[in-house]
């Protein structure tokens, strides 16, 4: 590495980014210096525990990563809209596809998810805070860590080129030589500890720490999908733990796993990525499911139908994502017995996802309908997804997937079901828990805008690529030829793909337009919900977030007592001082350390690598040795903040 | 009814694409029978998606417009938690498409693993396809000749593509003829394909493999059985043999343009045995892979650009000279 | 977070405080995500352990002696480590520090001669970069020694804490986790010997 490579040079789209990073960054320093912010920001954030704000800083980094993300799928679809464009070069283009699809799963789905998980699980199973709020902590800070890490390399030694998939022997040494590659390694690997820390986390919590009375089939149903994802999790991550490990041993201490020298086998890192890849596909996917299924019943003001079925489909959904891998490489040519096998797992899949679609709309069936936002969300979800499926399902027919493998067919069903379900998921979730995050509603008129734009963007910039793919329109080229004759649906979905990326920006500023203007919040239950996360008296829950947890007598019991016109009301007699846990700098210093490792081992600069380490298990061994069994919140205070005058 | 009229002219729109757009459709219109299997396989899936979207549309639109919350609002039942026999209907009946579904699929998938039906009895072509980033080489070891980036076939017999990869993970796929399949290093995996009929088909590598990735392509020439063997033997006689050197030449990533030898490289390596052969090659010929944000590599790439911009000024250039000459 | 401590003096200490309770059950969860990572590195394994290239066979340099060796004094250790918490169930401090020391040595030793047969293979020309059978085995035995060597360092902090704390709830836990860890690593090693050691013995030699 030689230094004056060491800053990413020559091309002026970086350079623009260069300078809006160096001024967004050297504002922010300004801000937090001149109105005095930093202890604000340590002791309020960088240090806290609690399980609500670290899902706020969850979503807020899931957002940054969703702008990042858009940005490169435009500067993509720019470069598509005519063909024989000149505005991305063949290597810059492959960055651009790589870091989108990279960053949009790992730093923007999962995150969003895990920060709806974070602020809204506690709360539904009536607890104070998660199993280990420290470990929570820490989960957040390696995910921040790693997605950062990996965010730097396009103006640091360059971003990785080989696909977010990163088959090997493409991404080995020999073909894609330079750091590239090993941010993505590190950058997920990184950021993998966090969700497999997470994964555990929350299981432990919704399995130990619901309130007395919910027994498991009265959990809400986004909480029964967090515990399903969470199991998902735990035995999906590490199989990413050890592909990218060996990927990593490949190019940096010359073993073979992979390679073309010494036997190694490159089947076997896309056996291993999609062992783990197809599952996190359901990682993703599955707390979108639960929470269209809180929303649903929500608005259409009626009980979840077929609450034990969306269970048990959901427990069989999670079962098949791990016996379905195969169907991402039909094309390996594993021969007919196995083909067969996995086609027919994959379309099995569909039973079940078919069942819940049907849930949902029996759901709405006898119901009384409004139309707010979240539902919008919730019913474009329907309507979007089940093209997804469908199309799902016809790649899933392995003898029809050999002319659809690698095409704009495919492309388009997997933007189908992760944009139409996770992200549709991700902003009815947003909208629908902003009330609890924040105390206030986003503006809903501006919202429907949002909705219809980023809806229909949506459709007119994949509905045309199904046509390209089936016209042999290959994905991941930079450029086609006038004579293929894919220029014109090629123009129509740039132009859809802008209308999403309106709808974002509008989405943006319905957040500061409602932090502006919106009506705050008086109590708690925003929407007329059904859940415990509704039951708290102020808009925004405390930090021990139940002064007195409550007691469950059905699925739906915060609804059921308002039906019954039986709320109970906090007493004087009811509090009881609280112990929480405290606020911690350490996962905050060992994600740098993190950092510090990663950023070494990506220019295998070993002693910075080395360096990184040793401060990792410095803070592990400083924890160790901290006993610190947290503190009481004492009744005067939770009198005072829950306002009770009695 | 203002809020279905979005999915209504969504609709349309669907309409209007899949009838102008079938027609013309690689994919949709095949030149062989393997591709034919696949669009027949393709087209019946579609019967059965379009049925699952009317039923799942239609109940939705029901759904929605009745019970939308206003004034006359009637039959609210806000404790309707299940049925049984709801239930039991949409757990069986997806099952029973799932089925309707497996059965052609299994067969199909069958059946593609051999040479196509009405012409089993022939004895096949054997092609052996090398993708080298990001070039494609075919030998023909009965004719004993090897071309670079094009493809001549005979029509209405079957041709098994014997495929391995110098290095990247390719993907082995002619549309217009059938399905694709991965050419990997150290690995050989076998695809039959047919053409119908004569005609010039687009071939390409459909799996990335990289900056070369999206001209990694070559065209398919199929011709009339006369027309192949009288190619064949012209080339066999007329054409330059193969020297090591040269082949080893090719092993450097980067395109060429279209060769054609007398002999082929399987007589010294299969890179289905040998799947290290290019790497050691490279590094023989002292070929150094070039960080991609190096000044070497900025510089390379700058090159090429020029080189493709000169290129194409040429191209125009001739065409334009062309066109006045034929004034 | 609950904080509710139980004083039934039939309920082991360890499980007394609900952080230990939780600690404990989430311990045994990660360890269920240590499996599918040994899984994996065995999957791997076993689908390379042909690839030997112009590498020696797996089988060839292995030897009958220090495997057992190496598979005697981790065997033990789980056992000490049994003891040691036989003792710290008994409330006796010295009788689990002395046992758990005992482990720690046994561990090392473990380590020592693991590190020889590491240090054999590559003076016979075996290393990770080999061929792609040899980085199948030194990643899997490596990640498992890599895990005893960690396991060995957390132990000493955990017995510095109960030697200045003395046994209760939070160091109980502690000491338990850590004794569930090592008997993972014990479980995990008797694979390693049979997919390893004995059936690549078993190929070279059966």
């Amino acid at each position: 590495m030689k230094w004056d490579e060491f800053f990413v040079t020559g091309d002026p789209l970086i350079y623009g980014a260069d300078v809006s990073i160096a001024l967004t960054t050297a504002g922010i320093l300004f801000y937090l210096t001149y109105f005095k912010k930093w202890k604000w920001l340590w002791t309020e954030w960088l240090t806290t525990v609690d399980h609500k704000k670290l899902g706020i800083m969850y979503i807020v980094s899931a957002v940054l990563m969703l702008f990042r993300g858009g940005v490169d799928a435009l500067l993509m679809r720019t470069q598509l809209a005519v063909p024989e464009a000149k505005f991305l070069d063949s290597q810059h283009y492959n960055e651009i596809f790589t870091t989108h699809g990279t960053i949009m799963i790992i730093f923007m789905a999962m995150p969003f998810l895990i920060g709806l998980i974070n602020v809204v699980v506690p709360l539904q199973i009536g607890a104070r805070d998660v199993a280990y709020p420290y470990l929570n902590a820490v989960s957040f800070w390696t995910f921040f860590i790693g997605a950062m890490l990996f965010n730097i390399s396009f103006i640091i030694g360059g971003s990785p080129s080989a696909g977010w998939t990163s088959y090997m022997p493409l991404a080995s040494n020999e073909m894609s030589p330079g750091p590239g590659q090993n941010y993505y390694l590190l950058g997920l690997q990184i950021a993998g500890i966090g969700t497999l820390l997470t994964g555990i986390n929350f299981l432990v919590t919704i399995l130990k720490m619901r309130a007395p009375g919910m027994t498991l089939f009265r959990m809400p149903m986004f909480t029964w999908s967090s515990l399903v994802t969470m199991v998902i999790i735990i035995f999906a991550f590490p199989i990413l733990t050890v592909a990218l490990a060996l990927m990593t041993f490949d190019r940096l201490f010359g073993s073979h796993f992979f390679t073309l020298q010494g036997e190694g086998m490159d089947m076997l890192w896309a056996n291993l990525f999609w062992l783990w890849g197809h599952p996190e596909v359901y990682i993703v996917i599955l707390p979108a499911f639960g929470m269209f299924s809180e929303i649903i019943s929500t608005f259409s003001r009626k009980t979840l139908f077929g609450y034990k079925a969306m269970i048990w489909s959901m427990l069989l959904i999670a079962g098949y994502s791990f016996l379905v891998w195969v169907h991402h490489f039909f094309t390996m040519g594993s021969g007919a017995v196995v083909n067969s096998v996995f086609s027919i797992t994959t379309m099995a899949i569909g039973i079940p996802t078919g069942v819940k679609i049907f849930n949902w709309l029996f759901t709405m069936y006898r119901g009384k309908i409004e139309f707010a936002t979240p539902m919008l969300w919730s019913l474009g979800f329907i309507v979007n997804f089940v093209i997804g499926g469908v199309t799902g399902v016809m790649l899933a027919m392995a003898a029809a997937d050999y002319q659809y493998h690698n095409t704009y067919f495919l492309v388009s069903h997997f933007h189908y079901v992760l944009i139409a379900g996770t992200v549709f998921a991700c902003f009815a979730g947003l909208v629908y828990w902003y009330p609890k995050m924040f105390g206030y509603k986003l503006n809903e008129r501006i919202g429907k805008w949002v909705f219809w734009l980023f809806t229909i963007g949506f459709n007119i910039c994949f509905f045309p690529q199904y046509f390209l793919g089936l016209d042999g329109m290959p994905r991941r080229v930079y450029t086609y030829s006038e004579e293929s004759g894919w220029g014109p649906l090629n123009m129509v979905s740039t132009i859809g793909g802008f209308m999403m990326g309106v709808a974002f920006l509008i989405l943006v500023y319905n957040m500061y337009y409602s932090f502006r203007y919106a009506k705050r919040e008086t109590h708690g239950d925003a929407w007329n919900g059904r859940t415990l996360e509704w039951s708290t008296p102020s808009a925004m829950p405390p930090f021990y977030n139940f002064a007195k947890i409550p007691v469950v007598k059905s699925l739906d019991h915060f609804w059921r007592q308002k039906q019954e016109g039986k709320v109970e009301k906090l007493t004087i007699k009811d509090i009881k001082p609280i112990h929480m846990p405290s606020n911690s700098g350490v996962p905050f210093i060992m994600a740098s350390f993190f950092f510090i490792a990663g950023f070494g081992m990506v220019f295998e600069w070993m002693w910075m690598g080395a360096l990184g380490l040793i401060g990792v298990f410095g803070t592990l061994i400083y924890r160790s040795f901290e006993y610190d069994d947290g503190y009481y919140v004492s009744e005067e205070e939770i009198i005072k903040t829950e306002k009770i005058s009695n | 009814m203002r809020r279905l009229k979005p999915f209504l002219t969504f609709g349309v729109i669907i309409a209007v694409f899949m009838l102008s757009g079938c027609s013309n459709m690689v994919v949709l219109d095949p030149k062989g029978p393997v591709g034919e299997q696949q669009k027949d396989l393709i087209l019946y899936s579609i019967g059965f998606m379009t049925f699952i979207l009317l039923v799942v549309y239609g109940l939705f639109a029901f759904i929605v417009y009745k019970y939308r919350d206003h004034k006359n609002h009637k039959g609210y039942d806000p404790d309707n938690e299940g049925s049984h026999l709801l239930e039991t209907i949409w757990w069986v009946i997806p099952i029973i498409i799932v089925i309707a579904l497996s059965i052609p699929t299994v067969k199909t998938i069958y059946s593609l693993e051999g040479p196509p039906e009405e012409t089993k009895d022939q004895k096949p072509l054997v092609i052996h396809a090398t993708s080298v980033n990001w070039k494609w080489v075919f030998s023909y070891p009965e004719q004993d000749i090897e071309t670079v980036n094009y493809l001549h076939i005979p029509e209405d017999r079957p041709v098994l593509f014997k495929l391995t990869s110098a290095d990247s993970m390719a993907s082995f796929w002619i549309p217009a003829l059938g399905g694709q399949k991965y050419a990997m290093a150290g690995m050989e995996t076998e695809l039959y394909l047919q053409a119908d009929e004569q005609g010039t088909f687009e071939g390409r590598n459909s799996n990335f493999t990289g900056e070369g990735f999206t001209d990694h392509t070559f065209e398919v020439h199929s011709l009339t059985d006369d027309a192949f063997d009288k190619w064949a033997d012209e080339t066999k006689s007329g054409a330059p043999e193969l020297t090591k050197e040269q082949y080893d030449k090719l092993m450097l990533p980067g395109h060429v343009k279209e060769m054609t030898f007398s002999s082929t490289h399987l007589e010294w390596v299969n890179h289905a045995d040998e799947a290290d052969y290019a790497v050691k090659t490279r590094e023989r010929l002292g070929y150094e892979p070039k960080v991609p944000h190096s000044k070497e590599a900025k510089e390379e790439r700058k090159k090429l650009k020029e080189e493709k911009l000169k290129e194409e000024k040429q191209q125009q250039e001739s065409e334009s000279h062309g066109d006045s000459h034929a004034h | 977070m609950a904080h509710a401590e139980t004083h039934d003096p039939n309920t082991p200490l360890e499980y007394r405080s609900e952080t230990g309770r939780l600690n404990i059950l989430g311990f045994w969860i990660f360890l269920g995500a240590e499996i599918a990572l040994f899984a994996t590195l065995f999957a791997t394994y076993m689908v390379l352990t042909h690839r030997i290239a112009d590498g020696p066979a797996l089988g060839a340099l292995f030897e009958v002696k220090s495997l057992l060796i190496q598979t005697f004094l981790l065997l033990t250790s789980s056992f000490t480590c049994g003891l040691a918490i036989h003792e710290m169930r008994r409330h006796n401090v010295k009788g689990l520090m002395t046992w758990m020391i005992v482990t720690l040595g046994l561990g090392l030793g473990f380590l020592y001669f693991e590190i020889q047969e590491f240090l054999h293979f590559i003076h016979e020309g075996a290393n990770i970069g080999t061929s792609a059978a040899w980085s199948g085995f030194f990643v899997l035995v490596g990640t498992h020694g890599a895990h005893v060597t960690f396991g060995i360092f957390w132990v000493i902090m955990i017995l510095i804490q109960v030697a200045r704390r003395g046994l209760t709830p939070a160091t109980s836990a502690k000491v338990f986790i850590s004794s569930l860890y090592w008997h993972f690593l014990d479980v995990v090693w008797i694979f390693i010997f049979t997919a390893v050691y004995l059936m690549g013995m078993v190929m070279q030699h059966g």
